[in-house]
């Protein structure tokens, strides 16, 4: 039988095996069989695409595959589940890089037609964008770049002027679509500046709605690699992970009742000076008041953000809770969608501090009920508690839907300092009337607490 | 029709129907799943891995073998540590059942 006709039928099993896997990956129950239907859908693919006749010489692609091999290994295993952000986002970039050189790669391959021509400069383009953009995501989430929004004064004109040249360059080189023609180094270059300049503008905290953008991208880049091979798993593969993509970044979008346009370009306008008026004074608290409260407590919800992946607070929270529950106490957990820096973020620290699933509730389920808990203990959020969202007109942050902890009959705020939140909003939360502040660090502080249960 | 317009039509005619497949599928995925979707879609990305295992052994030139071997490099980095690190998440998602008091 001929390759070709081999090599086509197992891309229809893997395209299959991806949907499936997809599929399996809506429920916490059969998402990680799902995950694994997945990868071997991918083996699959590698495995019959080996017998293509166009591959000679083996030396290379095994050398290259060890080598990916061993580095995607260590990766995965070394990571801390608080840095998977920055991880995804190294991913990312990787899978942007792969496509920009798949199509660099493919000139060689003899002349190209226009047609050609045109799907290879979509793939440079893209992987070019997604391989920058992805990189500079990661130093911000790393913390190797300033986290806050860079901008300069003329950006708009100078990110007019690259998307000029980009468009300009493409085009010369379609005219001509040589290996040596200049026009093909300028747009891989100014791709990858374009990459740069994309992402730069946009603040620390709006990361997630950029990581799930740049997840759509990669897939992108290898649907338009899909079109220079003329191969059709590619285009299905990059398809579907085009959509996830565009499906977070449009609830994390909406997560903070923002467009996905302002999250994109607000970093070039100018800085609105909240007008919040903060009435009341802050109260602080110890933790021995904090235990007694907590002790008489029959419903207590937890409040998790960011704060709680940087003090790796998750496994002493979870101590608590195994005290709060054998004391008799419903504990539940409140995920605002946004908390974190990636879609999910803090389902999984709590995955991993072997906090059931079946604990962590959404925003909208939780909120109407928030009227019945005695104790909400917010750990490391700041903006998605913040009652300004909903209460003043003039605050940057009006409209995004928040937790409405204050509903709860006690609050606990675990914080260092009274720093403002990443947006850097003042909170109103913190002065009212039930609101306790316990200052410290929060895995020390529930540190503490718990250690006062098992007294 | 010139047989490239027609393979054009043709591959555009898969890109939608596949579009209309992801956006079906991945609405329903809870948002407490959301960072395992990402992390394994980000591998499924990875499946520009099997462009470059054609361009790092055709020998067509020795710069497009190279580009090739560097494509089959990040790519297999995208694909293993994608869906291991995936893997590795979905094993700590537990029910209350098997997740109880240790």
């Amino acid at each position: 039988m001929n390759s070709a006709l081999i090599i086509n039928f197992a891309y229809i099993l893997s395209a299959l095996g991806f949907i499936i896997g997809l599929k399996m990956l809506g429920s916490p129950a059969t998402a990680r069989k799902g995950n694994g239907l997945s990868a071997l859908a991918m083996l699959l693919a590698i495995a019959v695409t080996l017998l293509d006749k166009e591959i000679i010489t083996f030396s290379w692609i095994v050398g290259a595959m060890v080598l990916g091999t061993v580095i995607g290994v260590l990766a995965a295993r070394l990571v801390a589940m608080t840095s998977m952000p920055e991880m995804v986002a190294l991913f990312n970039g990787f899978g942007g890089a792969a496509s920009l050189l798949v199509g660099w790669a493919a000139l060689y391959s003899g002349a190209a037609t226009t047609f050609v021509a045109i799907t290879i400069v979509l793939s440079i383009l893209i992987g070019g964008v997604t391989l920058s953009g992805s990189f500079i995501a990661w130093g911000k989430l790393a913390e190797k770049l300033p986290g806050r929004a860079i901008t300069f004064t003329g950006q708009a004109i100078v990110n007019g002027l690259i998307v000029i040249t980009l468009l300009a360059n493409a085009l010369w080189f379609v005219q001509s679509p040589t290996v040596d023609s200049v026009h093909l180094y300028a747009v891989i270059g100014v791709a990858l500046l374009f990459g740069i300049m994309l992402v730069i503008p946009i603040g620390g905290a709006d990361m997630p709605v950029v990581i799930s953008l740049l997840n759509s991208y990669s897939g992108l880049a290898a649907c338009a690699a899909g079109f220079v091979l003329n191969n059709n798993l590619l285009i299905v593969s990059g398809a579907l992970v085009g959509a996830s993509g565009i499906i977070l970044t449009n609830i994390m979008c909406k997560a903070m009742n923002r467009s996905l346009a302002n999250v994109l370009f607000s970093g070039f306008k100018a800085v609105k000076k909240s007008t919040t008026v903060v009435e009341g004074e802050i109260k602080p608290i110890n933790c021995d008041d904090a235990y007694l409260i907590l002790e008489a407590a029959a419903n207590v919800v937890f409040v998790p953000g960011y704060g709680m992946a940087v003090s790796q607070a998750q496994h002493v929270v979870r101590e608590l809770a195994d005290h709060l529950e054998s004391n008799g106490c419903q504990v539940r957990y409140a995920i605002h969608p946004v908390a974190g820096r990636m879609p999910g973020h803090m389902n999984v620290l709590l995955a991993e501090a072997s906090v059931p699933y079946d604990q962590l509730l959404e925003m909208d389920a939780i909120n109407p009920q928030m009227g019945a808990v005695d104790v909400a203990i917010v750990i490391g959020a700041n903006d998605t508690v913040n009652p300004a969202a909903t209460e003043d007109e003039g605050s940057p942050i009006y409209g995004m839907p928040v937790i409405k902890v204050s509903d709860a009959r006690t609050v606990f705020v675990l914080k260092r300092g009274m720093n403002a939140g990443y947006s850097g909003v003042e909170n109103p939360l913190f002065y009212k009337e039930n609101v306790r502040m316990l200052f410290g660090d929060a895995k020390a502080s529930i540190q503490a607490i718990a250690g006062e249960f098992a007294a | 029709m010139t047989p490239e317009i027609q393979q054009l039509v043709y591959l555009t005619f898969i890109l939608m129907l596949a579009i209309f497949v992801g956006f079906e599928l991945i609405a329903k995925v809870p948002a407490t799943l959301h960072t395992p979707l990402m992390s394994g879609s980000n591998a499924i990305s990875g499946i520009t891995l099997v462009g470059a295992l054609v361009s790092a052994g055709a020998e067509h030139a020795q710069l497009a073998t190279w580009l090739g071997a560097a494509a089959v490099t990040l790519a297999t980095i995208n694909v293993v540590g994608g869906y291991l690190v995936t893997d590795r998440m979905l094993a700590m998602f537990k029910k209350k059942a098997t997740g109880g008091a240790k």
